[in-house]
């Protein structure tokens, strides 16, 4: 990675529900093209933390800035613009819809902005790229099912397809490999990680999965308690004392 | 000061019979999610039902008072048999699907039943007036007054009073709340929902039946009162909060002052003011003004 | 634009309606005149209807329109036929896109009834203004035609038929368009349509304005094929059920649906009332709970799936 100016820099961020502290004191840069693991248990913050950056969640003070661009105040659709995705931990697709009506949806709103939403959806083009991404996310097989009757693994790739082609520079992933079984989640994660790489997009993730945060990630936030308690590379973080006591645990 | 006070027990009676109708409305709502437009059906079958027997029985020489009785009587067996069968045959079918078409379900329902009336019942008015006179009328503050408009307020204080006892200080009614807030929760606390579904519309259907079998002996009961009264009670609910008893209660006192007001004093905006409320409350407090508490789901 | 299936039936078909209109009885150009009317303000709720929406106040902007031609008749002499529907469907529209900022907001039961309220309170004003025809309505005159007095209905005839098969072309169009496919979308998954970098809030205020548009042309062309407007068969919440009912008996699948749906919807009712005037509330809940249950695309998958099978 060289040492350019960080495309995200989050700044004393600080989010509160009434009496409640969900995050405070996060400070964290991230540069193009790394690829970030965020940990933590239930309840420490991570999902607030993609909330917010994503402009689902306003933060109570603090500062969010991409690429010099302030984020806090902007509304997830105006973050989408700006340039960053997000997936679910839940896949939000829509359900009654086949897998390439999905994300043909999701390439005309990407690609037809302003009034090139009035012209028809379907051109060549866009359906040449809907093509590509399905291959590129193994999705092939399924073009034609609607969402309803697939697996939850298959679901969370469309989902992850679906944030991805605005051709955003940040992704911020919210548990992608949770509800897909132990045999899949390498599997899973080497199409989503390849595809990624290939469109050099910069990656948040958030995992519970240790053995996968070991495999994919560059760098390691630990969450505690709406805190962060480390921020180091993934070797360094697995084997510090506050990481282990209050992320992993006995054994989480 | 007489047109004040006639105003305000106008109003009042008028609110009661809203609420005891509105308030089978909300508690369906609230535990259902069920926008039910054929409880308007209950409201006409009840004043039918008691209507027809209340004249069948003066008829036979059978003495007056049995009318109250007869009124009683019809609200639980409209509430009892239609909303059994509702709920059965239609309702128990459709919890899964979109919340509209459920709507539109009841709607279906409502223009049915609303038929099933004309044919068993005929185009012709019924006049129960018999518990009305047995009750003779009172003078006070000037004015006069049928006693029995006036026990209308005190049913609805019952009725208030009832759903209130029930919600707070019974078993059942902390069954009920833990539904209205959360039905998953409901479910996983080992409740069994879909009684306590049947239950409920049940419930409600009765009082839906309550307001048209006590209403009847001061109307004369014809083709078309179900369709008023639904309409009416759609906007004390939403007035009020849907789901919410506190809700209907102070959503039927605004709607029914209003209404009296605007029938004594300025008669052109009587059916505007009723909508206009309506309107203003939905824009400004989309969920009323007593909307039950909701969980997060995210 | 005009390349696919739907729009070439809509195109044959329509100029076959308007040839066959020349030589069929009255009460058929009739019905036809009544079903065509209608089914422009169905056209705007099955856009609605596939975004999970259901107004059941859309007989404001039908009233409203109605009661453009009317007012433009009555007060300002106005009779050209294209003045009216035009001033009709622009000020439902123009009424649809402010009460839009309000109602896009708005979902389920609560864009339902929020829709009635608004209509009631028309209604409301409408019935007790006397200089608004109050209870009783106005009658209205026979409109002429590029200045032309015609002496049958057939010319109007022409003009609904014509205006009919544009919008079906139109609002076909539209559901091809990136913004005319979010529907379902929205329907689905409001958050991830925003997340995608769409604007819910504006799609619906869009789909709400061409409803009331629709609606409101609809209510026009109604009132000079009926001749008069009141308010019980213009403005009332029944006329909303009304149009909603058809709505569900068309089914949400193309753009053809309404028409046809419309048509059903008005013989069925002209041979309810003369077979069992009773009756007829009775058959509109039947049908409404038997498509309900057992037909949840209408009448237009019937027809698909005839299609399916012929070919």
């Amino acid at each position: 990675m060289t040492e350019s100016k960080p495309i995200l820099e989050v700044r004393d961020l600080l989010k509160t529900f009434g009496a409640v502290v969900a995050a405070k004191d996060i400070n964290v840069d991230v540069r193009k093209g790394e690829i970030v693991g965020i940990i933590g248990a239930n309840g420490a913050g991570k999902t607030c933390f993609v909330n917010m950056v994503t402009g689902y969640l306003k933060p109570t003070s603090g500062s969010i800035a991409f690429d010099g661009v302030q984020l806090v105040g902007k509304g997830p659709r105006e973050v989408t613009h700006a340039g960053i995705s997000r997936s679910f931990q839940v896949s939000q697709v829509f359900h009654t819809m086949t897998v390439a009506e999905n994300l043909m949806i999701a390439l005309a709103i990407a690609k037809n902005r302003g009034f090139a939403a009035l012209r028809e959806m379907d051109s060549p083009d866009l359906l040449t790229r809907r093509d590509d991404v399905l291959t590129r996310y193994h999705l092939d097989s399924y073009k034609d099912m609607t969402v309803n009757v697939l697996s939850q693994g298959v679901r969370k790739l469309l989902d992850i397809a679906m944030a991805v082609v605005s051709e955003p520079r940040i992704l911020l992933l919210d548990e992608p490999t949770s509800g897909i079984s132990v045999e899949e989640k390498f599997g899973f994660m080497d199409v989503v990680i390849e595809a990624l790489r290939e469109d050099e997009v910069t990656v948040l993730f958030v995992e519970h999965d240790m053995e996968i945060v070991e495999r994919y990630v560059s760098r390691v936030l630990a969450f505690y308690q709406g805190e962060i308690i480390a921020d180091m590379s993934p070797k360094k973080a697995l084997a510090d004392a506050k990481v282990q006591e209050f992320v992993i645990g006995t054994r989480h | 000061m007489e047109t004040f006070l006639t105003i305000l027990l106008d109003g009042l009676q008028f609110s009661s019979y809203l609420f005891i109708v509105s308030a089978g409305l909300t508690i369906i709502f609230g535990v259902m999610k069920i926008l039910n437009v054929c409880h308007g059906s209950f409201y006409a079958w009840g004043a039918y039902t008691s209507a027809f027997f209340i004249g069948k029985f003066s008829e036979m020489g059978l003495p007056d008072g049995l009318g109250f009785v007869v009124i009683v009587a019809s609200a639980i067996i409209v509430g009892l048999v239609l909303g059994f069968l509702i709920e059965q045959l239609i309702l128990k079918h459709m919890y899964h699907r979109d919340e509209v078409l459920i709507v539109l379900a009841t709607f279906g329902l409502f223009l049915v039943l609303e038929d099933v009336i004309l044919i068993a019942f005929g185009t012709d008015p019924y006049f129960a007036y018999q518990p009305m006179a047995l009750l003779d009328s009172v003078e006070m503050g000037g004015i006069v007054r049928d006693v029995y408009g006036l026990t209308l307020i005190g049913v609805a204080a019952l009725v208030a009073a009832g759903c209130w006892f029930l919600l707070n200080k019974t078993k059942w009614g902390t069954i009920l709340k833990a539904v209205i807030f959360d039905r998953e929760m409901g479910i996983s606390m080992g409740i069994n929902v879909p009684f306590v579904y049947t239950l409920t519309f049940i419930g409600g259907a009765i009082l839906g039946g309550l307001g048209g079998a006590y209403i009847a002996p001061t109307i004369s009961v014809a083709p078309g009162l179900g369709t008023e009264v639904i309409v009416l009670s759609f906007a004390v609910v939403v007035v009020g909060g849907m789901g919410s008893i506190m809700g209907a209660a102070i959503g039927s006192v605004i709607i029914g002052l209003l209404r009296a007001l605007a029938v004594h004093e300025l008669p052109q905006v009587e059916l505007f003011v009723v909508f206009a409320v309506m309107a203003v409350v939905l824009v400004f407090r989309p969920e009323g003004l007593f909307a039950p508490a909701k969980p997060r789901k995210i | 634009m005009l390349r696919d299936n739907t729009s070439k039936v809509v195109l044959i078909g329509g100029i076959l309606i308007i040839l066959f209109g020349a030589v069929a009885p009255n009460w058929i150009v009739n019905q036809l005149m009544f079903g065509f009317s209608r089914a422009l303000a169905i056209l705007g709720l099955l856009v609605l209807w596939r975004t999970g929406l259901v107004s059941f106040g859309h007989a404001f902007y039908f009233g409203l329109g109605a009661y453009t031609v009317a007012i433009l008749d009555i007060q300002l002499g106005v009779t050209d036929v294209f003045v009216r529907l035009l001033g009709g469907a622009c000020l439902a529209g123009l009424a649809g896109f402010l009460v839009g900022f309000i109602m896009r907001n708005y979902r389920d039961i609560f864009f339902a009834m929020l829709n009635t309220a608004i209509s009631m309170v028309l209604y409301g004003i409408i019935v007790k203004t006397e200089s608004l025809g109050s209870t009783d309505g106005f009658a209205i005159s026979l409109p002429t035609i590029f200045g032309v007095a015609p002496e049958t209905k057939y010319p109007l005839f022409v003009v609904i038929t014509t205006v009919a098969i544009v919008s079906a072309l139109l609002i076909n169009f539209y559901l091809k368009t990136t913004i005319g496919r979010l529907t379902t979308p929205i329907r689905d998954n409001e958050i991830r349509v925003e997340y995608l970098g769409f604007s819910v809030a504006h799609a619906i205020h869009l789909k709400y304005t061409m409803s009331a548009i629709l609606a409101g042309g609809a209510g026009a062309l109604m009132a000079m094929s009926l001749g008069q407007v009141d308010p019980d068969s213009m403005i009332n919440w029944t006329v909303s059920g009304e149009l909603v009912f058809i709505t569900i008996l068309s089914g949400p699948g193309n753009v053809i649906a309404p028409f046809i749906g419309s048509l059903v919807f008005e013989v069925l009712r002209t041979y309810a009332f003369e077979l069992a005037p009773h009756l007829w509330q009775l058959i509109v809940g039947g049908t409404f709970l038997t498509i309900i249950f057992f037909l949840p695309g209408g009448i237009w998958s019937l027809i698909s799936k005839l299609g399916r099978s012929t070919s």
